[in-house]
């Protein structure tokens, strides 16, 4: 729900991000409540995923200029973990594999380092266990999950599901799913929209990044915003997403430029 | 070194005379060995198969064998204990301890070399020095000279071995030279795990000189697990050499922790048609350590398979050397086999130096190889980080989830996880 008078939980003001020495984000201002369901779309190359990464503090992308609050703390004086402790929750575009850890004990690591850091009680492997097989239920994951390396050998459906069971787990402030639909079967695509939309509470917010429409079948954002050249060129309700999807980019991206000449 | 100074070294370390043993063929073996050791160079790094191995500091003592121990650390070395094990011989400073062995009745027969294995007579007098030669290896051949009571272990023809067999070697004495032996036979049809295990109780500065040989018959099946966990003062220098009857099967796991600087030459030549080999290896080696591998696999006959993943993980400013060598001979036509080298650098002091050798002579075959070299991936590590761990805590599991790849093979599982919690305390040491 939009939520105008809410609590402003995510507030990004004039970000510049480069990477390699080349100026992606080009001046980028996004305010998010508490409640509210964001997705950003955009043309390939429009630099959606620079803003997911640049949030979420990966190396690479260089923060230039402006700044960036999660719940009023200054986002970029905190490493990519105390981001993470802080609520802040990236789901890849790409999820890393990690053979040789079992997810089960790499979920156990990332949840008790969160719930550490946010003062309350870790769990050990029983209790762990009984907990995250809840959570695999309510998402309907296969428990085969658990044993399983980290992504090791999973398809591309099944990583997208992991991101999603450690959202779950790790109960952000805002989660940000950068093109967590891509290359999704139908099924999939149900279990992370189901994914979403139950982690979506009164005091939580979301932003989504996709290329298509077709994640928004699924959950209804708030507010779609498009993104071009770096900066926000268009921002709308919902029915700007079914507008793009019966339209393309072109169109705006050619009122974008008569606008500016 | 010059060449005169090589030759000396060899020399140094045998024993002035032999005393004769009651097996007339043991001793004329050793006193061959003994003349061989004598007219042989030790290597330096001006030889092509050494040239990253400078093994100088071991050249500066010439350790002399160890004596019986005065005290067993009979605690300590209980709990290097495997409990699946129901077959165990023990090693201290390279002497036999029998009364903490063990030669359950599995079916197996389990002894020493100088002793007639019960239930395999013959057995160690026809196979021993088959597979490793004296002429050419200066080590093997003043381990040879010293052969007394080396491990057996045959497996008689069509029997499966349902429990594995422990070779422990346990050094307690520092500046000492230990000169353990391995025999294997495992006859046409018989299965067999067997793990051998190097360990220092006391640390210090010492040298193990080993040599292994395992004969593996047609249609049976191995699972060698090797373990080098030496003192980083030691030096550790041995052969395995391997034969593979038609249709055999054998997988090890070659996991080196220890030693100053330590060299495995691992020899497997398939000999039959249709056989299968599988190398695993794990260094992981960190301050000023040495870490050699030299492997061969020689195809000689056709449909022959092989698939070998060899790890590094260097700290420090330490180094790792692998050179995988591959031959498929004329001949040995379907030959399937793929090679793979992985190497982790943790700081911009360590070293890997790799190298894939394939002499390929057959036409019909499939050879894949590979080697990397290279950093913790910074996307791995960020990915990590994005779910609340530290940098510390990302590289640390990383680390370990590299070794794991390796370690999880190891089929016996007690000894598995006290290698997992080895490798986490090996990578986690930053923290």
């Amino acid at each position: 729900m939009r939520n105008p008078g809410g609590k402003l939980l995510l507030e990004v003001r004039g970000l510049t991000t480069s990477v390699s020495g080349v100026e992606i984000l080009k001046g980028i201002d996004l305010a998010v409540r508490e409640g509210e369901v964001h997705a950003i779309m955009g043309p390939n190359g429009s630099g959606k995923s620079t803003l997911a990464k640049a949030l979420a503090g990966h190396p690479a992308y260089k923060v230039t200029g402006g700044e960036a609050r999660l719940d009023g703390q200054d986002l970029f004086a905190l490493a990519p973990e105390e981001r993470a402790r802080a609520g802040l929750f990236l789901g890849f575009q790409y999820p890393v594999e990690v053979p040789g850890v079992t997810n089960a004990s790499f979920l156990r690591l990332a949840y008790n380092t969160v719930q550490g850091a946010r003062g309350k009680d870790e769990l050990d492997p029983l209790e762990f266990d009984d907990f995250v097989r809840e959570k695999l239920k309510l998402l309907d994951i296969n428990p085969a999950f658990l044993d399983r390396s980290v992504n090791d050998g999973f398809s591309g459906g099944e990583k997208k599901r992991n991101e999603i069971l450690q959202m779950a787990l790790l109960e952000p402030r805002l989660a940000v799913l950068d093109e967590t639909d891509s290359g999704l079967d139908i099924d999939a695509l149900r279990v992370v929209a189901n994914g979403v939309n139950s982690l979506h509470a009164p005091d939580r917010a979301i932003v989504l990044v996709t290329h298509y429409q077709r994640l928004l079948n699924y959950i209804t954002p708030d507010y779609v915003h498009v993104m071009a050249g770096g900066r926000i060129i268009k921002t709308g309700d919902k029915s700007l997403a079914l507008e793009l999807e019966s339209r393309g980019y072109d169109w705006l991206l050619e009122s974008g430029r008569a606008v500016a000449a | 070194m010059t060449e005169s100074a090589a030759k000396s070294y060899a020399a140094a370390l045998l024993p002035g005379t032999l005393p004769a043993g009651p097996n007339a063929w043991l001793n004329r073996l050793r006193a061959a060995a003994l003349e061989r050791a004598n007219a042989l160079a030790v290597p330096t790094t001006r030889d092509e198969d050494w040239r990253f191995t400078d093994l100088s500091p071991l050249y500066k003592t010439a350790y002399q064998p160890a004596t019986f121990p005065t005290e067993m650390p009979r605690e300590a070395i209980e709990r290097l204990f495997v409990p699946e094990a129901t077959s165990r011989l023990v090693y201290v400073d390279g002497h036999y301890v029998p009364e903490m062995s063990m030669t359950g009745d599995d079916g197996i027969s389990v002894g020493t070399v100088v002793d007639s294995v019960r239930g395999a007579p013959g057995i160690a007098e026809g196979h021993i020095a088959r597979l490793v030669g004296v002429e050419q290896d200066p080590f093997a051949a003043v381990n040879t000279a010293y052969l007394q009571h080396g491990a057996v272990v045959a497996v008689p023809r069509d029997h499966q071995a349902s429990r594995p067999v422990q070779l422990l070697f346990v050094s307690t004495q520092p500046e000492r030279a230990s000169y353990p032996r391995v025999l294997v036979v495992v006859e046409r049809g018989a299965e067999l795990s067997f793990i051998e295990d190097y360990v220092s109780l006391a640390g210090g500065a010492y040298f193990v000189n080993g040599v292994t040989e395992i004969a593996v018959g047609e249609n049976a099946s191995v699972r060698h697990v090797r373990v080098q966990r030496d003192s980083e003062q030691s030096f550790h220098i041995a052969t395995c050499g391997v034969s593979l009857a038609r249709d055999a099967r054998y997988a090890s796991q070659n996991i080196c922790f220890g030693a100053r600087i330590s060299r495995l030459s691992h020899n497997v030549r398939q000999e039959g048609e249709g056989t299968d080999c599988k190398l695993d290896g794990l260094a992981l080696v960190a301050g000023r350590q040495l870490a050699d591998t030299h492997s061969s696999i020689d195809h000689a006959q056709p449909n022959g398979r092989s698939r070998q993943l060899h790890k590094c993980i260097v700290d420090g400013a330490a180094h790792a050397v692998f050179n995988g060598r591959i031959v498929v001979r004329r001949g040995a036509q379907r030959t399937d086999s793929a090679q793979s080298s992985r190497n982790l650098l943790l700081t911009g002091k360590a070293h890997v130096d790799t190298k894939p050798q394939l002499e390929i002579l057959a036409d019909d075959v499939k050879c894949a190889h590979g080697a990397t070299v290279g950093q913790l991936d910074p996307d791995h590590v960020f990915y990590l980080r994005s779910r609340g761990l530290s940098e510390a805590a990302a590289r640390n599991l990383l680390t370990y989830a590299f070794a794991a790849e390796i370690v999880d093979r190891i089929p016996i599982a007690s000894l598995r996880e006290r290698l997992e919690e080895l490798v986490t305390r090996r990578t986690q040491a930053k923290v």
